[in-house]
């Protein structure tokens, strides 16, 4: 929480700006965090079963 | 080469590990596209993708950075077909801006969506997967199959874009150099093309 990113340090300009640094991790991150809607299980569950046909 | 069946015990992990990345697809291609029902699309195509070509993938090797690729070219391709061309979705903005309160800097983090989505694509991905996803500049570089020096100097420049944008609170309502990003990118396509389509 708060570390600077080991990219940081690439940057003089990025080190003033730690804020949006952390924004655009926590943007990435509030997605990750997210539940996965029910249609990315049907298609993992479709998957298997396109792996059963083709199997034959 | 064509004999390379893998057993069932290696799908199953294929299996697993294309399902433990899919919060990290969904969040590059939100990055990427902006609009959050045309980023799922864009994740259902690359699973789809990265399922039929899973013999490809080298068990051991980084599942999120070999899909990363494939998601990559199924959002340059789709670009190409100009399906997300212009795209901006006024209406997720509107309620991003006024996201109820509760959160620490609700502003701040709808202005950095906002700014991100104004970037020409190549840079918005070279940040997305430096300063979000976490990549080493050479991880980066092998994921958009260009030289490290390419890609320190997209995100260099998104840096510095992203830096007057908030600093200024001058944030455009949608890229100026989308033309320009684009035909960058059809041309960086054609190089894509001609060397391989999926991981490597």
């Amino acid at each position: 929480m708060g570390e600077p990113t080991p990219s940081d340090k690439v940057s003089k300009k990025a080190a003033k700006s730690p804020e949006w640094a952390d924004g655009l991790r926590q943007l990435y991150d509030s997605v990750v965090e997210e539940p996965i809607p029910d249609s990315f299980r049907d298609l993992l569950s479709k998957l298997d079963e396109t792996e059963d046909r083709s199997a034959e | 080469m064509s004999e390379n069946k893998r057993t069932a015990a290696e799908k199953a992990d294929f299996k697993r590990e294309l399902t433990e990345v899919v919060p990290h697809l969904r969040a590059f291609a939100r990055g990427l596209c902006g609009r959050p029902d045309m980023a799922d699309d864009l994740v259902q195509e690359t699973m789809l993708k990265a399922w039929t070509a899973q013999e490809r993938f080298e068990p051991g090797t980084s599942m999120r950075a070999w899909t990363f690729v494939i998601l990559r070219n199924a959002y340059l391709t789709d670009m190409r077909r100009n399906r997300f061309r212009g795209e901006y979705d006024e209406g997720v903005a509107e309620r991003i801006l006024t996201a109820p309160a509760g959160q620490e800097e609700p502003l701040h983090l709808s202005d950095m969506h906002r700014a991100l989505l104004t970037l020409p694509p190549e840079r918005r991905e070279a940040l997305l997967l430096v300063g979000a996803g976490g990549f080493s500049y050479e991880e980066a570089a092998s994921i958009c199959g260009c030289a490290v020096g390419t890609i320190k100097s997209r995100v260099g420049r998104a840096r510095a874009a992203l830096n007057s944008m908030l600093a200024d609170g001058d944030i455009p309502q949608r890229s100026l150099d989308d033309d320009i990003a684009h035909s960058a990118i059809l041309e960086e396509l054609d190089e894509v093309a001609a060397g391989n389509g999926v991981a490597n």
